[in-house]
């Protein structure tokens, strides 16, 4: 009961907000403010949607990633993508994926993440590490796909590109709660929850 | 030398000043240099355009740990009297290196679902309307079971306030409210979400819900009065009350509108964690600071001199709202007595709270429990575990999630009057 309040007005407000003409309303301080070029615009780089809709043109297999990892990526997250001093990405190994659940020490692994979209993200915009969007979406889908083959994701033959990396099937998909993140929260559940 | 030194430290400073505030700066210098007691006179005043702590005041300073992936600057809690952290003891967390922006170049886009993208420079920004708010910001690790123990690079030095709590402050910011902002780019109807990319080496990622976004967000450019520190984001930041502030992002480089939450490692992998109590399934996308408070003095790492009166003070916070009430036990727990409030107590800040105690020069244990306005109360450890499935193991090797960790803070007071963290026994 100690919910009601906190949950009604979130509502009240999302039901405010839902009816037309916020997005209608005339700007308010028109001299204020500069309309960005396309290019400018695109410079920024992409990030990906989750199911990778708006994913560059480009591929790559793992046994191209290999050479990639052993020479950007090797010197911190270790040779086979554990032991390193960075974050471990690889447990399980090809062909055969992790079993069993990821412990908190244990979240980074390539295994946990919900997304192969994410993957690709990430190391597109933030690796390695102090010169993120130093690499070609090539490269970029290279390394997804030898990181993913090394968690026994994907097999050291398939190409990964626009179509087929939105395809792949995450082992640890649904075990994420919630199923689709929300706001407000559901007034069903404990605060603690 | 020593004369030799002391003329080309006035040198430098008659350089740098003019006229009588010069007089002032060598009269300074000449003090400091011959050892002379307190009534030694001392600077003229307007010598100084940013000021500095006073010369003897030796303010408490910031802790750091750090990792390959994590640098960390702790607040010095135990000194603080009322509410606002100052900006060069705010906490800071980083996964890479700071961003040395120009903000003579800086300019940050808003694109997406939007009716029209626009780019704003920091002219833009203090030439809309500005709004403020004093509110804190916590990491959503803090006081996590990593905190309680040695390690994280500091493995020599004990437990305390600033290391179990200190990943958090509280200041004033001031900014362009989200609404404003995207009113002036028009939203398009299916518009939800906002992905917010900050301009570090990472590019660090973040998602916040558009109702919350248009609530009570901010872009911000100043804190606590002055232009934000750099490692605070400079020259601006996203600003979002009362979640965790991994979802404030530092030097924003933009933001996405977008239908639907974007998947960003930070968001989904980093900050995702593995709840027993789920079957193992990793809880993310949580949101907001639940009630807690904890008492900054005394606190682990002090020590009472003799018995006597003691002033218990402290901090409570609700990333919910405001503060109800907050009691504190001073028997480990067995009998809670009320705490008296200071004003102000302000929604998604942390406030402040004072209790009288008389030291009886025995072993005890003391701690505080907040209540927050929507009624919800702070748990005990043994309430959090059963809460999250828990077990004793993860304490050392956690097994299970450690974000937003508010469990109440026992502090333990031996007879000698020296204080430890005792939150795990």
């Amino acid at each position: 009961m100690c919910y009601s309040v906190r949950f009604l007005v979130p509502l009240i407000l999302l039901a405010l907000l839902a009816t037309p003409g916020v997005g209608l309303a005339q700007r308010a301080y028109s001299n204020i403010g500069r309309t960005p070029s396309q290019e400018e615009i695109q410079s920024l780089g992409v990030i990906v949607d989750p199911l990778g809709k708006n994913l560059p043109p480009g591929k790559g297999t793992a046994k191209e990633g290999a050479e990639l990892y052993a020479k950007q990526c090797a010197v911190c997250h270790g040779k086979t993508g554990e032991g390193g001093v960075a974050d471990r990405l690889v447990m399980g190994s090809p062909g055969n994926p992790h079993q069993g659940m990821y412990t908190d020490q244990d979240r980074h692994p390539i295994g946990f993440w919900a997304y192969a979209t994410t993957v690709w993200d990430y190391i597109n915009r933030a690796m390695p590490a102090n010169r993120g969007g130093s690499l070609k979406p090539d490269e970029v889908y290279a390394l997804t796909a030898y990181l993913l083959y090394m968690n026994g994701i994907i097999q050291d033959t398939d190409v990964m590109d626009a179509q087929s990396l939105p395809k792949v099937q995450m082992p640890n998909r649904d075990n994420f709660v919630p199923a689709k993140p929300v706001w407000p929260p559901n007034p069903k559940r404990p605060s603690w929850f | 030398m020593n004369s030799k030194q002391s003329g080309r430290r006035r040198f430098l400073k008659s350089a740098a000043l003019a006229g009588l505030a010069a007089v002032g700066a060598e009269q300074s210098v000449s003090a400091q240099q011959s050892g002379t007691n307190a009534s030694a006179p001392g600077a003229q005043p307007g010598t100084h355009e940013h000021g500095q702590p006073a010369r003897l005041a030796a303010p408490a300073g910031r802790a750091m740990t750090k990792t390959i992936t994590h640098t960390t600057y702790y607040t010095p809690l135990a000194d603080s009297v009322g509410i606002i952290t100052p900006a060069s003891l705010h906490f800071m967390q980083s996964h890479s290196r700071l961003p040395d922006i120009d903000p003579e170049k800086y300019s940050f886009i808003i694109h997406g679902l939007v009716e029209r993208p626009l780019a704003f420079t920091m002219e833009d920004l203090k030439r809309l309307p500005s709004v403020s708010k004093i509110a804190f910001l916590e990491c959503l690790g803090n006081t996590g079971p990593r905190r309680h123990v040695k390690g994280e690079g500091r493995n020599a030095t004990p437990v305390t306030v600033q290391f179990t709590h200190g990943i958090m402050s509280c200041n004033e910011w001031g900014g362009v409210a989200l609404s404003v902002l995207f009113k002036e780019v028009g939203l398009k109807k299916e518009a939800s979400w906002v992905v917010a990319e900050g301009g570090d080496g990472s590019k660090y990622s973040y998602c916040v819900p558009m109702t919350k976004a248009l609530d009570d967000c901010m872009v911000a450019y100043m804190q606590n009065g002055e232009p934000l520190r750099q490692e605070q984001g400079f020259p601006a930041r996203l600003f979002v009350p009362g979640f965790g502030a991994n979802h404030s992002v530092k030097w924003l480089r933009r933001l996405l509108i977008t239908d639907e939450p974007y998947l960003t490692w930070d968001q989904s992998v980093h900050h995702a964690a593995a709840r027993v109590d789920l079957g193992n399934k990793s809880r993310w996308f949580n949101f907001v600071w639940p009630p807690k408070s904890v008492i900054t003095r005394p606190s682990a790492g002090l020590k009472l001199n003799a018995p006597g009166y003691y002033e218990i003070t402290g901090l409570a916070w609700s990333g919910w709202g405001k503060v109800r009430k907050v009691e504190v036990s001073v028997d480990g727990g067995k009998s809670w007595k009320e705490a008296k409030l200071q004003d102000p107590i302000l929604s998604m800040a942390h406030t402040r709270f004072s209790f009288d105690w008389t030291w009886d020069g025995e072993e005890t244990v003391i701690m505080s429990r907040c209540t927050d306005d929507q009624g919800e109360v702070q748990p005990m450890l043994a309430e959090l575990n059963r809460n999250w499935g828990r077990s004793e193991k993860d304490r050392l090797e956690p097994i299970s999630n450690t974000h937003y960790w508010n469990a109440i803070q026992p502090w333990k007071i031996a007879k000698d009057g020296s204080i430890t963290d005792v939150l795990f026994g």
